[in-house]
């Protein structure tokens, strides 16, 4: 016989199953017995069903579906045995839930058995509704459970108790009718019915008002003394736990008090004397003795205020926080947390023992010893809290460090009384832990550097000393390597020097030494490289000396495999070679960050971020004042101008952008068509300057470049640039190519010219096809930027005339286009004359986004009609 | 509903009995049981005897090989929550003299009968042992 037919015993399936080496054993027993359940369960097999529902339960305790026994649950409970009924209702519980359909067919078999004759199963059936009982139920079922309540059995009347629990749970509107009989539950001295009637009594507080009003007139007093008898009792062996009588029975008692006295004087006035005695007299040296006082202080903390109790609660929790036990020392800094709301002074007083509670060896007592550090901190003991956590960072555990970390950049940016203690701590955050500071944390830091003018030199300075002794710390080296890309000189030169510092001597190629090792190591990644090599790209041109060494590093990088870096070392090396002339341009310092915007971003698009603090709370720096950025390349970059359309939603890629590390794509802004990729762009992708939409770049830039459209320049020149960068496909049409070219090359012979000249725009070929060509020719109106002249000419490139010549042309919404008639409706055949039509179109979005234009010319042929559509994106930028 | 599941882990960390007060699927059963069994067993004795798991607490404790661990919500009262174990070790000592791992294992139903006398929906319902274990006892002699 097959051992695990369904005729094996129980017991043989758990011995069977214990003996399996493997979960794959296992599984192979498991299906077995599952595929004899169900081969039993569908000849209707009787004799064995209960044995069978209780193999299944087993098997579900051990994680494996054992949907298909719910029907036999429902068959066990309607059969009339005490024992089949018995595992039924046990099966129905473990594998059913309120969910599952099938429950509604056991609720004619639940109401048969709650009117029982025997009490045992009416008990059942009451466990059972109490477990899994449904809304539906909950309704058909509630007049039995509120008859049950007055049984004459206190067993069945404590289990209709909780029974009603749910049921008010499931279904608030029935509170009321649970009131009374719960009321007069109070009165009893079974311990069983009490502690569920208290239980019931605190849980329709929770769902309806009313009845919290009517507990708190009726029963406070009722409760007071209960639990003073319970209290003063004498030993009673069945429900003594170390001494104590019944310390559940305490408990719940407690917590009733607490909701009944919380916010009403009178109820709180009623319960004072009771808890002082439970809080003076209740014995301390056993764990049931210590529950008892930890609800009792909770009741205290929470009750209308009488300052001699409060004074007794939290000298219990001194006494809880200074115990040996760690249970005990956790539960102290539990309600120490609650304390904080009430009387912060008085938790004030243990903050040393606190801060001892945060270097234990229990995860479970730092953590909460953290929380508790966290709202202690206040403006006035931030140095020295900070300080203490500061230490413990550097010898705390690895799986501890990132809470805490975090913890210590919230306190330090939320509390920071001046800008450089802030630096100094969080200089010294990331040289411990700098792995674990999160991104927007090094940002904002990143923002405040740029905002503390004083204090550049002083920080680099600090940066490079740490890197010297921490370079594995990912952050340490991003900011060091930021801080020193911008500002390398004032590092070289100890500008700026304060008197705490020690002067250092950095050369120029320590500098550069400093960089290269983060640019090489491997453990860096993508973005700390992708940031050094800017930081290379800004020190080439503030240490001329080592522009050469630098030139070999970035040129070590063009073969990197990863696009990004190889990409931008090809771009950077063309700056170095080809265009010494605008190079000290493009790596001017970065404009002063503006703090608000920032700050801003931060707050409306991450509020997770910062979740521990409360909301957003203002940093106490003063905010930096932006000056005004002098060099035109600031203007390209400056993003906090208001009317720059935010190139992407998130708030964190702001910053991202602005320090050149955003490593996504190029994408172009949704809701506008693709704008025309002119030369700037080239100037935009060297910047690497992420999402940013070319037409952000300002005028006073772009005019200058796009206006330089001599057709001096080799197309040779920037061969690597065209051939390896990603450049839109627009820019491989010549003359945009060509003015590509120029505007590099052109940029630093003359750009004076142009703009005393005002822009002058040179002639286009806007449509070009076998048969028609369309020139246009701009011209400006003083005075009025927006608006933009357009003559257009036709020209007839075929030998046959067209006639009924017809021009229509359509813009986006952003531009307005006005149409003069057309000079002739037919055009000579083979060029021999042409036709001319004047075009004005403002743009209202002048120096943002360049005009764009979808038109469409029909003529006749032959007498055949000729449709012809094209779309015009080259527009010289700035139009 | 102050208790949502009350498990117990040998030392393998396999389970031998899991209840719970609310419903979660199968996968999310396993997935919990193994976390949490995962962070209670890598305690050491002096460590205190509560770990924060999601939006749990965890009050365990051992007894020889078995672990007894009890999820509750964020307010109950840990250390009474530690006495209740207690009391239900006592109960199964009392009912099977010197309970055992195996004792639960091979009697699954029994030690079920017992809790839901103890807890109901997650509410302690009797802490009398008397009273506890009598229905059951009642139950034995029956059959």
């Amino acid at each position: 016989m097959n051992p695990f037919s369904s005729g094996t015993r129980l017991r043989d399936m758990i011995r069977a199953i214990r003996a399996c080496k493997t979960a794959a054993e296992e599984r192979a027993v498991v299906r077995k017995e599952c595929a004899a359940i169900r081969a039993a369960i569908n000849e209707n097999d009787q004799d064995y069903r209960h044995r069978n529902l209780a193999k299944l339960m087993f098997i579900q305790m051990l994680g494996y579906p054992t949907h298909f026994g719910q029907m036999e649950c429902l068959k066990l409970i309607a059969s009339a045995g005490f024992p089949e009924k018995r595992i039924g209702y046990l099966g129905l519980m473990l594998l059913l839930d309120e969910r599952q359909e099938v429950l509604m067919l056991v609720t004619n078999s639940l109401k048969q058995d709650l009117n029982h004759s025997n009490q045992y199963i009416v008990g059942l059936a009451l466990c059972a509704l109490g477990n899994i009982c449904s809304a539906e139920m909950a309704r058909d079922l509630a007049p039995e459970v509120e008859r049950l309540l007055q049984f004459r059995d206190p067993n069945i009347r404590k289990k209709a108790a909780l029974c009603s629990i749910r049921i008010i749970k499931k279904v608030p509107d029935l509170a009321e009718n649970f009131i009374n009989p719960a009321a007069s539950l109070l009165k009893e001295k079974h311990h069983g019915v009490l502690i569920t009637g208290v239980q019931l009594c605190t849980d329709l507080c929770k769902v309806s008002s009313e009845a919290l009003e009517y507990f708190r007139k009726k029963c406070t007093d009722g409760l007071v003394k209960t639990l003073r008898d319970i209290a003063n009792s004498p030993y009673a062996p069945e429900y003594d736990i170390a001494g104590i009588t019944d310390p559940f029975l305490h408990i719940r008692l407690l917590k009733l008090l607490r909701i009944l006295g919380q916010g009403d004087a009178d109820a709180s006035d009623c319960m004072n004397d009771i808890l002082a005695q439970v809080a003076t007299k209740t014995e301390s040296n056993k764990n049931a003795g210590n529950a008892i006082l930890y609800e009792c202080v909770e009741t205290i903390m929470s009750i209308e205020d009488n300052g001699g109790l409060r004074v007794l609660a939290i000298n219990i929790l001194g006494r809880f926080l200074s115990n040996r036990d760690n249970n005990i020392r956790y539960v102290a800094l539990n309600m120490l947390m609650k304390a904080m709301m009430v009387d912060a002074q008085a938790v004030q007083r243990h903050r040393a023992t606190i801060l001892e509670c945060v270097k234990d060896s229990d995860a479970s007592i730092q953590k909460r010893a953290l929380e508790l550090v966290y709202l202690l901190v206040n403006e006035n003991n931030v140095k020295p809290l900070t300080k203490e956590l500061i230490e413990y960072l550097e010898v705390s555990d690895q799986e501890f460090k990132g809470d805490l970390t975090a913890k210590i950049c919230s306190l330090v940016e939320k509390f920071s009384p001046e800008k450089i203690w802030y630096i100094d701590q969080m200089l010294k955050v990331l040289s411990e832990a700098g792995n674990f500071v999160k991104d927007e944390v090094w940002h904002a830091l990143i923002v405040v550097i740029s905002n503390a003018t004083d204090l550049h030199g002083y920080t680099v300075r600090a940066l490079y000393r740490a890197l010297q002794t921490s370079t594995e710390q990912e952050t340490l080296v991003r900011v060091a390597v930021w801080c020193i890309g911008e500002y390398g000189d004032m590092l070289v030169n100890n500008v700026g020097m304060l008197d705490i510092e020690d002067p250092i001597t950095v050369t120029e190629s320590d500098a550069v030494d400093a960089i290269e090792v983060a640019i090489k190591r491997h453990s860096s990644d993508l973005t700390t490289k992708a940031m050094a090599l800017i930081a290379l790209l800004k020190l080439s041109s503030r240490f001329p000396s080592c522009s050469e060494r630098i030139r070999d590093i970035i040129v070590q990088n063009k073969g990197n495999l990863v696009l990004e870096l190889q990409q931008r070392s090809i771009e950077f090396n063309c700056i170095l070679q080809k265009h010494q002339n605008i190079r000290s341009a493009l790596v001017e310092r970065m404009p002063v960050l503006d703090e608000a915007t920032f700050s801003g971003r931060r707050a409306g698009s991450l509020p997770s971020a910062v979740s521990t603090s409360s909301t957003g709370a203002p940093r106490n720096l003063p905010n930096g004042i932006a000056k005004p950025a002098a060099a035109p390349i600031a203007d390209l970059l400056d993003l906090s101008s208001d009317d720059v359309p935010a190139p992407s939603s998130s708030g964190g890629d702001f910053l991202q952008d602005l320090l050149g590390v955003d490593l996504s794509p190029a994408s172009a802004p949704s809701g506008t068509s693709q704008p025309p990729k002119a030369g700037t762009d080239v100037l935009l992708d060297l910047l690497s300057l992420g999402t940013l939409p070319p037409a952000q770049s300002s005028s006073s830039t772009s005019d200058i470049l796009s206006s330089s459209q001599d057709n001096k320049a080799p197309l040779a020149n920037l061969n690597g640039l065209t051939s390896l960068s990603s450049l839109s496909p627009n820019a491989t049409s010549p003359a945009s190519a060509a003015s590509m070219m120029d505007l590099l090359d052109g940029f630093g012979p003359s750009p004076q010219k142009h703009e005393e000249n005002g822009p002058a725009f040179p002639s286009l070929v806007a449509y070009e096809s076998s048969s028609l060509r369309m020139t246009f020719n701009f011209s400006k109106q003083p005075g009025n930027p927006q608006t933009t002249l357009i003559q257009a000419t036709f020209t007839n490139l075929s030998p046959n005339v067209y006639n009924d010549f017809l021009f229509q042309a359509a813009v986006p919404k952003f531009l307005q286009l006005h149409l003069d008639p057309a000079s002739s409706n037919t055009l000579p055949a083979s060029g021999n004359g042409s036709i001319s039509q004047n075009l004005k179109v403002t743009n209202s979005q002048h120096g943002k986004k360049s005009l764009v234009m979808r038109i469409r010319i029909a003529y006749k042929m032959n007498n055949k009609d000729v449709l012809e559509e094209g779309q015009i994106s080259n527009f010289p930028r700035d139009l | 509903m102050g208790i949502r599941f009350i498990l117990m882990v040998n030392k393998q960390g396999q389970t031998r009995l899991a209840q719970y007060y609310e419903w979660l699927t199968l996968e999310e059963r396993r997935a919990l049981e193994g976390e949490i069994v995962r962070k209670c067993l890598a305690r050491t004795e002096q460590q205190c005897s509560f770990v924060e798991h999601r939006n749990y607490k965890i009050v365990y404790r051992r007894y020889a090989s078995l672990f007894f661990l009890v999820g509750v919500d964020n307010d109950e009262n840990e250390l009474a929550i530690l006495e209740f174990i207690h009391l239900l070790v006592e109960t199964m000592d009392r009912h099977f003299g010197n309970v055992c791992e195996l004792d639960i294992m091979f009697h699954l139903e029994k030690a079920h009968f017992m809790l839901e006398e103890m807890v109901m929906n997650g509410s302690v319902v009797e802490t009398s042992k008397t009273n506890i274990l009598t229905p059951i006892q009642l139950m034995d002699k029956a059959s």
